[in-house]
Formats: C-alpha cells, structure tokens, sequence
C-alpha cells in the first residue's frame, strides 16, 4: 500500500471513531460504508461479516478489533497500527479536553447539579443494560419481542452457577468468573 | 507526599505501568461489548484500588457514553487523566487496546481456522451468561451509591424507560438527566430566596 491509501485508511477510521457514540456496535453502518467507498477487503475471502464475528469473539473493544482487523488485511502491520489510532484518537482527544474541563469545575455549584441529574439516570441506564444482557444470554435474542421457545436452560445454569458464586465469595475476581463462565460453556454446549 | 491525595487532584503514587497493566488486564478479559467492561473497571478502580468513589464511577459511564468512541477507550483516556495526567490517559489507552491488537494482528494469520472453531462459539454462550451476572452485580452495587429520595428514585426510572423503549439516544438520555438535576437546583434555589 502506497502512503496516500495508509493516510485514507487512517483517516477513514479517525472519521468513524469521531461520529460514533454509545459503543463500538454503533459503528458497524459507518465501517460498511467504508469498506465500500474504498474497496477494502476485495482481495479476501472473508465478508464484513466474518470480520465482525471474529470481531466479536476476541477481547477487548470491538471497535479496535475491527479496525485492526481491516487494516491487518488491507496493508499489514503499518495498515493496523495505523487504522487502530485512527478509531482511537477522536476519543482520546475528547475525553482530554472533558477531563480537564471537568478538573477545573467539578467543584462548581451548576456542574455539581447537573451531576446529581445524571447519576441517577445512568444507574437506570445500566439497569436497561443489565435487563437486555440477562435476556441476550438466556434467550439468544433482543429484548423484544421475546419468545419463551427461544429459552436456554444451558445458559441458565450457567447464569445461576455464576451467580451463586459471586454471592457466595464476594472475593472471586470478575476475570475468574469470565474464564468459569467459558469453561462452563464448552462443557455445556460441547459435552452435554 | 505529606498531604493525601484529595479527590481529583492527581495521584502520584499510581505508577504509569500500574495503570498500564490494569487496562492492559481489563482489554484482555472484556468480551461482548462495552458494557462487559464496566464490570471489570468497577471492580479494579472503585473495589479494589479506590481510584474512584460509587458517584464518581457513575460520572466516568456518564462522560464515556456521551463522547464518541469505544466506552472501553473513553473510561481508560479518563481514569488514566485523572490518575496521573496526559502520561496516565496514554498509557491507561495503550494498556485497554493493546491486548486487542496483538490477539487480532496473530489471528489475522490463521483467520480460516479460528472461524471453524466451534468450541471458541461454546466458549463465548457461556461468556455471555456470565457478564450478565458482572453487569447485574455492577449495577446494584451503583444503585446503592445513590442517594435515597423520591427524587433520584423518579429519575432512575425516567433513565430507565428511556434507555429500555430506545426512543432517544443514550448520549441525550444522559445529557437530559443533567437539564432536570440543573433545573431541580434551580428550583431549589429560588425556593430558598437565594440567586443562582
């Protein structure tokens, strides 16, 4: 790849990074659009979707999973690092600019209230997250509509395992209980 | 150091490769999204190190769900800052994306055999039964931290029917619950005779 198509590539994914909000999901239409506009991935035989799948099954965000990910198959290790800090640089920025905003204010009687507004809304957030994670694990399928055929006894006992444990010994990590939690799974899914 | 750190003033004693190594561990072990990672953070900086109180916490999801970007990037950018500046917001990111793009670099090598694994798909079903009962965990352990009144009660709900009918996006279900706390001190204001 030539600089000018690694700059493209970089800035392509600077442009996705800076106008996606709420997670990397959000950014699948924006990375479609891409591949398309530019012609990535014509010399593969993978599909977007593949890409997102494996995107999904790896750690860390999906976000620099894909981006790394296109990159690595459009031009290698320069084309990963390069489309990686571009996903990632927009939201580097911004936060810095918050972060020292917030440092200077944060005592300040307005941004205390306004604050006090938000907390409480995004515990209610987090509880719409809790509610549509717990039905996507137990039910493989969105909130709504929901099908009780869709039910997954194996992913409940998992769910009810995991949870017992975490109750019952407050001092298992979070990362314990991800690797039992797998475990679990492929002897459920696998053996059972 | 003679005086203890206070709140928001940046703390030295965190070393750059702490903060490194802790994000480093959090990218590595987030599967599923995002919100997976709340978990993990709650649990390494507000538990286990006490970088951040409960409100805190909450305010971090709130800055991390409102800006663009990936959650996971945004809360690392922001601790990191907080903890220990421009280096502490770099290495915290390098740390939380860093696991991601090694494991993608390798497998981008072997991309046909990964795809056929099916125990990997097992392994991810029970990966999800799993951060649901994290993300349980986190949320009312957040709950508890928040003030008790009928007040926060209706504006938890509020957040809630919001977020759960998906009628607006979330960076303006949280940017409305900042208007209403700014238009309850408003009101409190006035009613106390006093000016803004």
């Amino acid at each position: 790849m030539t600089l000018p198509e690694l700059l493209v590539l970089f800035l392509a994914f600077f442009e996705i990074g800076l106008f996606t909000f709420g997670g990397g999901y959000a950014m699948i239409p924006m990375i479609e659009e891409a591949v398309l506009r530019h012609g990535w991935l014509a010399n593969t035989s993978f599909s977007l979707v593949d890409f997102i799948a494996v995107s999904e099954s790896t750690p860390g965000p999906f976000a620099v999973n894909i981006a790394t990910f296109i990159g690595m198959t459009e031009a290698g290790i320069p084309g990963a690092i390069l489309a990686t800090v571009g996903v990632v640089l927009p939201s580097f920025i911004v936060i810095l600019l918050i972060a020292r905003f917030f440092r200077a204010f944060s005592g300040h009687p307005i941004v205390k209230a306004v604050l006090s507004g938000i907390r409480p809304v995004v515990v209610g957030i987090l509880f719409t997250v809790m509610l549509s994670l717990t039905v996507k694990a137990l039910f493989h399928s969105p909130l709504w509509p929901l099908a009780w055929s869709d039910f997954d006894w194996k992913a409940l006992v998992i769910f009810a395992v995991i949870f017992g444990l975490s109750r019952l010994n407050k001092k298992i990590g979070p990362i314990i209980l991800i690797l039992f939690s797998a475990g679990l799974g492929i002897l459920l899914y696998g053996l059972v | 150091m003679k005086n203890p750190p206070s709140i928001g003033a940046p703390d030295n004693k965190v070393r750059l490769s702490t903060l490194f190594g802790v994000f480093a561990k959090i990218g590595a072990f987030t599967f599923g999204g995002g919100y997976a990672m709340i978990a993990l953070i709650s649990k390494e900086s507000v538990e286990k190190r006490k970088w951040l109180n409960e409100s805190e916490f909450l305010d971090l999801i709130a800055i991390a769900e409102s800006t663009p970007g990936p959650i996971a990037v945004n809360s690392a950018t922001y601790l990191g800052y907080k903890l220990r500046g421009f280096w502490g917001s770099f290495f915290a990111t390098l740390g939380v994306v860093l696991p991601s793009f090694v494991v993608i670099v390798i497998l981008s090598y072997f991309l046909e055999a990964f795809r056929h694994l099916t125990w990997v798909g097992y392994a991810f079903q029970g990966i999800a039964a799993g951060v649901a009962v994290l993300i349980i965990n986190a949320a009312l352990k957040l709950f508890k931290s928040v003030p008790k009144n009928w007040l926060s009660f209706v504006l938890i709900v509020f957040g809630f029917i919001l977020a759960v009918t998906d009628l607006i996006p979330t960076p303006l279900v949280i940017l409305s619950g900042g208007i209403l706390g700014f238009l309850i001190h408003l009101s409190s204001r006035r009613k106390s005779g006093e000016s803004l």
